[in-house]
C-alpha cells in the first residue's frame, strides 16, 4: 500500500490530536514513573510473565477498565453529536469510525476481558483449585487480548479506524467499499484477540471439569461456576466460527479471494450468516457469566442458598443450547423465506422462558431474605427490573413481521443497551466490587458507591428509555445527523444528558478506588462481607496466598463455606502442610504476542514481509516453548507455615 | 501444574501425571474446537459451491487418480501413526519412532500431492481470485494442509525429544496428543474426499 506519511498517522482533526497528544504524554509519564522509581523489574517478574490466574484476572480488568473509558469517550461522542439537528461536532465518516470502534471496543474489548478477568480471579477460588488447567496457556491469553487490544486501539491515530460497524457487514466492508486499512484492523485484531478468547474457553472448560477440590461434585459447583462452564463451551463451538468469518474476510481484502465480494460471485449474505452464528452465542457469553455473579450476590445478601438451584443449571444448559439456533433473528429483513423467519422466530421467543426461570428464581431467592443492601447486591437488584425490559423488547424484535418495523432504528439500538449494560456492565461493576476486598485486601467505599450507582442507573434510563420512543418514530440507527423536522429533537437532547450522566456516574467510581486505596480500613480475615458462601471466602487471609490454599478444602453440599462457619470448621488452620507443586513464570507468551501484533500491523499496510519475519518469529517461539521441560517448583512447608501464621495474626 | 505429584503407574504411560491427563482432555477440547471450525469452512464451501461465475466448476478440474493417490497415502499414514502409539504402549522407543518417521514421510508425500494439484490449477489459470467456489476450495483443502504440514514439523519436534529424552510420561502423552491430531486430519479428510472431490465429481 502507497501512503505519505500524513496518511499513515492520522493528521488534522483536532480531536484526534488531542488523543495522540495524551496518550504520548500518558506513555512517557508511566515510563518515566517505572524508571524513576525501579520497577521494570518488578513489573516483568510480578505481573507481567505472572502466571498466576488472580494476578492476570487483575490486568484484565484493569485493561477492561481502561477499554470501558475509550469506548466510554466514543459513546459520549456519538451522544454529543446526535443531541441536537445538525450538529457539526463529527462529519459523516468520523461518526462512522466512532460508532464502529465503540461497538467493538465494548464487546470484545471490554465485556469480555471484564468477566474474564472476574472468572480469571474468582473460579479457581470457588472450585477450591491452587491454579487453572494450563497456566501457561493462561497467560498466553491475556497476552493475545491485549496485543489484540492494542493493535485495535492505535488505529485511530495510525493508518485510520474501521468505519463498517461492529457487525462489518459486507460488501460495505470488502475493498471496494471501505478501501484503507482501517477494515483490516478491524480483522486482525479480533483475529488475535479471539483466539485468546478460544485459548481461556478451552482452559476454565478443563480447570472446572478436572480441578474442583475433593467432594465438589457437579450439583455442588457455585452458580457462577456453572455459568463460567457452560460460558466457555460455547465459546468452544462460537469462536472457531468467528476465527473462519475474520480469515475469509481477511483473504478477501488481503489475498485477493472473492468468497463476500460482489464480484467473482461471491456471497456478501454469507459474511452476515457467520457473523451472527457468532454473535448470537456471543451475546450470551457475556450474559450468562453476568447471571452467575448475580445469583452469588443475591444469595450472599439475602443470606439464602439460591432458590432453585437445578432449575437455574438446568436454565442455563437450554439457553446454551438455544443460543446457537437464533442467528437469523439478526437479518429477518434480508430475504429469508417465510418458513425460516418463523422459525427462527419461535426459538428466539424460546430463549425467553429459561431466561424467565432465572429471574423468578433471583426473586424467590431474597423472597423472605433478611437483605443487606450493599452496593454490589444494589446493582443486582437494579439489574433486575432493568433487564426484563430489554429481555421483553427483546421478544418484540423476535416477532419476525414486526421486526420489519423496528429493525435498525433506535428501538434496537435501546433493546441491545437495556440487556448489555444492565447484563453485563452491571454484573461487572457488581461483581468488581463485591470481590474488590478478595483482589486487593479493603473495600470500595459504600458511599461513594452508592453515589455512582444512582446516578449511572438513572443515567442508564434517561440516556437508553427515550430511545425506544425515537425508533417507534422511525429514527434509524447508524445515522449521522437529523434535521428539526423530523421530530426526534427533544427525545435525543434527554438522552445524551442521560449518557453523560452515565460518564459522570464511571469517574465518581474511578475516584472511589483512589479514596478507597487510601482510606478504607484494611481486611483482616478471609470472609470481608461476613456472608460469605463459597470457597473463595474460605482463604486464610484477605488476598489469598500465591497458593491460595494451604491445604485443599473438602466439600460436602451446597455453599461449602457458609457450611464450614455453621460447623465451626476452619479447614486452612489444619497444621499439617505439604510441600505445594507451582507453576513457573513463562516470558514466551508475551514476547509470541508482541510478534503476533507486530506482524498484524504490518498486514494491516499489505506489508507482507513485516507478516512472513512475523510469523516465521511465532514459530521460533513455539519450538522454544516445546523444549521447555521446565516443570515448575515446590513451595516448602516453612514458606507456607510462614505466610498462613502471617495470615492468620 | 498444581496436582504434579497426582502420578498414577498403572495407567498408560501417557495418562499417568496429572499434567499428561489435563494435556490430553484439554487436546480433546481442542478437537472440539477444531470440528467447529472445519464445520464453518465446509458449510461455506457448500454455501459457494455453485457460484463459479466465469471460471470452470469443480469436474472440469478435478482428477480422480491424483486423489487416491492422497488419499491413500494419509490414509496408510494414519495407520502406521496408530502402530506407533502400540508401539509406545510397548514401552519401544525406536519402535516409535521409526513408524513415525514413516508416518511423517507418508504426510510430506501427501502434502507434496497437494501442492502439486495446487500448482497445477494455478497454471490452468484458476486461482483463488477466479471465483467464490474456488476460493473456499483454496482455503479449505489449504486449512488442512496447513495443518497437516503443522503437524509434521511438531512431530520431528517431539521425536527429537523422545530420542534425547526417552519414553516418559511427559513425552509420552506428547506424543500421544500429537497421534490424535493427526488422526483428526485424516478424519476431515475423508470428508473433504467425499464432500469435495467426488460429489464435486458426480455433479
Ligand atoms: C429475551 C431474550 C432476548 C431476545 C428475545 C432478543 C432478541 C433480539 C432480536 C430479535 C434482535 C434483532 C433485532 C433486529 O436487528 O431488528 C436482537 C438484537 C440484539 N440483541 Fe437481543 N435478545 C435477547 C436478549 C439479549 C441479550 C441477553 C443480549 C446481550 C447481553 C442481547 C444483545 C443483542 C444485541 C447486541 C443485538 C443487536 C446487535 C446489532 O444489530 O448490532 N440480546 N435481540
Ligand atoms: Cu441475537
Amino acid at each position: 500500500m502507497d501512503l505519505k506519511w500524513n496518511e499513515f498517522i492520522i493528521t488534522g482533526d483536532p480531536l484526534i490530536l488531542g488523543a495522540q497528544i495524551s496518550i504520548l504524554l500518558g506513555s512517557i509519564a508511566v515510563v518515566a514513573a517505572l524508571t524513576y522509581f525501579k520497577k521494570w523489574t518488578w513489573l516483568w517478574k510480578e505481573w507481567l510473565t505472572s502466571v498466576d490466574h488472580k494476578k492476570l484476572g487483575i490486568m484484565y480488568i484493569l485493561s477492561a477498565l481502561l477499554m470501558l473509558f475509550r469506548g466510554g469517550i466514543d459513546g459520549l461522542m456519538i451522544r454529543t453529536q446526535l443531541a441536537k439537528p445538525g450538529m457539526e461536532f463529527l462529519d459523516p465518516q468520523h461518526y462512522n469510525e466512532v460508532f464502529s470502534t465503540h461497538g467493538v471496543i465494548m464487546i470484545l474489548f471490554m465485556a469480555m476481558p471484564f468477566l474474564i478477568g472476574l472468572i480469571n480471579y474468582v473460579v479457581p477460588l470457588q472450585i477450591g483449585a491452587r491454579d487453572v488447567a494450563f497456566p501457561y496457556l493462561n497467560n498466553l491469553s491475556f497476552w493475545t487480548f491485549f496485543v489484540g487490544m492494542a493493535l485495535f486501539n492505535i488505529s485511530f491515530i495510525i493508518g485510520g479506524s474501521p468505519d463498517a460497524g461492529w457487525t462489518a457487514y459486507t460488501p460495505l466492508a470488502t475493498n471496494e467499499f471501505s478501501p484503507g486499512p482501517g477494515q483490516n484492523y478491524y480483522l486482525l485484531a479480533i483475529q488475535i484477540a479471539g483466539i485468546g478468547t478460544l485459548m481461556t474457553g478451552i482452559n476454565f472448560f478443563v480447570t472446572i471439569l478436572k480441578m474442583r477440590t475433593k467432594g465438589m461434585t457437579l450439583m455442588k459447583m457455585s452458580m457462577f461456576t456453572w455459568t463460567t462452564l457452560i460460558t466457555m463451551l460455547i465459546i468452544i463451538f462460537a469462536f472457531p466460527v468467528l476465527t473462519v468469518a475474520l480469515a475469509l474476510q481477511t483473504f478477501d481484502r488481503l489475498f485477493g479471494s472473492v468468497i463476500f465480494t460482489l464480484q467473482g460471485d461471491g456471497n456478501p449474505m454469507l459474511w452476515v450468516n457467520l457473523f451472527w452464528v457468532w454473535g448470537h452465542p456471543e451475546v450470551y457469553i457475556v450474559i450468562l457469566p453476568a447471571f452467575g455473579i448475580f445469583s452469588e450476590i443475591i444469595s450472599t445478601f439475602a443470606r439464602k442458598q439460591l432458590f432453585a438451584y437445578k432449575a437455574m443449571v438446568v436454565s442455563i444448559v437450554t439457553i446454551s443450547v438455544l443460543s446457537f439456533l437464533v442467528w437469523v433473528h439478526h437479518f429477518f429483513t434480508m430475504g429469508n423465506s417465510a418458513e425460516a423467519n418463523s422459525f427462527f422466530s419461535i426459538t428466539t421467543m424460546a430463549i425467553s422462558i429459561p431466561t424467565g426461570v432465572k429471574i423468578f428464581n433471583w426473586l424467590f431467592t431474597m423472597y423472605r431474605g433478611r437483605i443487606t443492601f450493599t452496593t454490589p447486591m444494589l446493582w443486582a437488584l437494579a439489574f433486575i427490573p432493568n433487564f426484563v425490559i430489554g429481555g421483553v423488547t427483546g421478544v418484540m424484535l423476535a416477532m419476525a413481521a414486526a421486526d420489519y418495523q423496528y429493525h435498525n432504528t433506535y428501538f434496537l439500538v435501546s433493546h441491545f443497551h437495556y440487556v448489555l449494560i444492565s447484563g453485563t456492565v452491571f454484573a461487572c461493576f457488581a461483581g468488581l466490587i463485591y470481590w474488590y476486598p478478595k483482589m486487593f485486601g479493603h473495600k470500595l467505599n459504600e458511599k461513594i458507591g452508592k453515589w455512582a450507582f444512582w446516578i449511572f442507573i438513572i443515567g442508564f434510563n434517561v440516556c437508553f428509555f427515550p430511545q425506544y420512543f425515537l425508533g417507534l418514530d422511525g429514527m434509524p440507527r447508524r445515522i449521522s445527523t437529523y434535521t428539526e423536522a423530523d421530530g426526534w429533537t427533544g427525545l435525543n437532547f434527554i438522552s445524551t444528558i442521560g449518557a453523560f450522566m452515565m460518564g459522570l456516574a464511571f469517574l465518581i467510581f474511578v475516584v472511589n478506588i483512589v479514596y478507597s486505596w487510601r482510606f478504607s480500613p484494611r481486611e483482616k480475615t478471609g470472609d470481608a462481607w461476613g456472608l460469605g458462601r463459597n470457597l473463595e471466602w474460605a482463604t486464610s487471609s484477605s488476598i489469598p496466598p500465591h497458593y491460595n490454599f494451604a491445604v485443599l478444602p473438602e466439600v460436602t453440599g451446597l455453599d461449602p463455606y457458609w457450611d464450614m462457619k455453621e460447623k465451626g470448621l476452619d479447614q486452612q488452620k489444619n497444621v499439617d502442610y505439604k510441600p505445594i507443586h507451582m507453576p513457573n513464570n513463562a516470558a514466551t507468551p508475551i514476547i509470541m504476542s508482541v510478534i503476533m501484533g507486530a506482524a498484524a500491523f504490518g498486514l494491516v499496510f499489505h506489508w507482507y514481509w513485516i507478516g512472513i519475519i512475523g510469523g516465521i518469529g511465532i514459530f521460533i517461539t513455539m519450538i522454544a516453548r516445546s523444549f521447555d521441560y521446565n516443570d515448575g517448583y515446590y513451595v516448602s512447608v516453612e514458606e507456607i507455615k510462614e505466610t498462613e501464621a502471617k495470615a492468620n495474626k | 501444574m498444581a496436582h504434579d505429584h497426582n502420578v498414577n503407574p498403572n495407567a498408560p504411560l501417557e495418562y499417568q501425571s496429572e499434567t499428561g491427563r489435563l494435556n490430553i482432555t484439554g487436546f480433546w477440547t481442542f478437537l472440539g474446537a477444531e470440528i467447529a471450525l472445519f464445520s464453518t469452512l465446509f458449510a461455506s464451501y457448500f454455501a459457494l459451491q455453485a457460484r463459479v461465475g466465469d471460471g470452470p466448476t469443480s469436474n472440469e478440474m478435478f482428477e480422480a487418480g491424483l486423489v487416491m493417490i492422497m488419499t491413500m497415502l494419509l490414509l496408510t499414514s494414519s495407520f502406521t501413526c496408530g502402530i506407533a502409539i502400540h508401539e509406545m504402549r510397548a514401552n519401544n522407543k525406536t519402535g516409535v519412532i521409526i513408524w513415525m518417521i514413516i508416518t511423517l514421510i507418508l504426510g510430506a508425500g501427501f502434502i507434496g500431492y497437494e501442492l502439486y494439484e495446487f500448482v497445477h490449477y494455478v497454471h490452468e489459470g484458476v486461482t483463488l481470485s477466479t471465483s467464490a467456489h474456488w476460493s473456499m476450495f483454496f482455503i479449505l483443502l489449504g486449512t488442512h494442509g496447513l495443518h497437516v504440514s503443522i503437524g509434521i514439523g511438531w512431530i520431528i519436534l517431539l521425536l527429537i525429544q523422545l530420542a534425547r529424552r526417552g519414553l516418559t510420561p511427559k513425552t509420552a502423552s506428547k506424543v500421544f496428543i500429537s497421534s490424535l491430531y493427526w488422526h483428526f486430519l485424516d478424519v476431515v479428510w475423508i470428508f473433504i474426499f467425499t464432500c469435495v472431490y467426488l460429489m464435486g465429481m458426480v455433479n
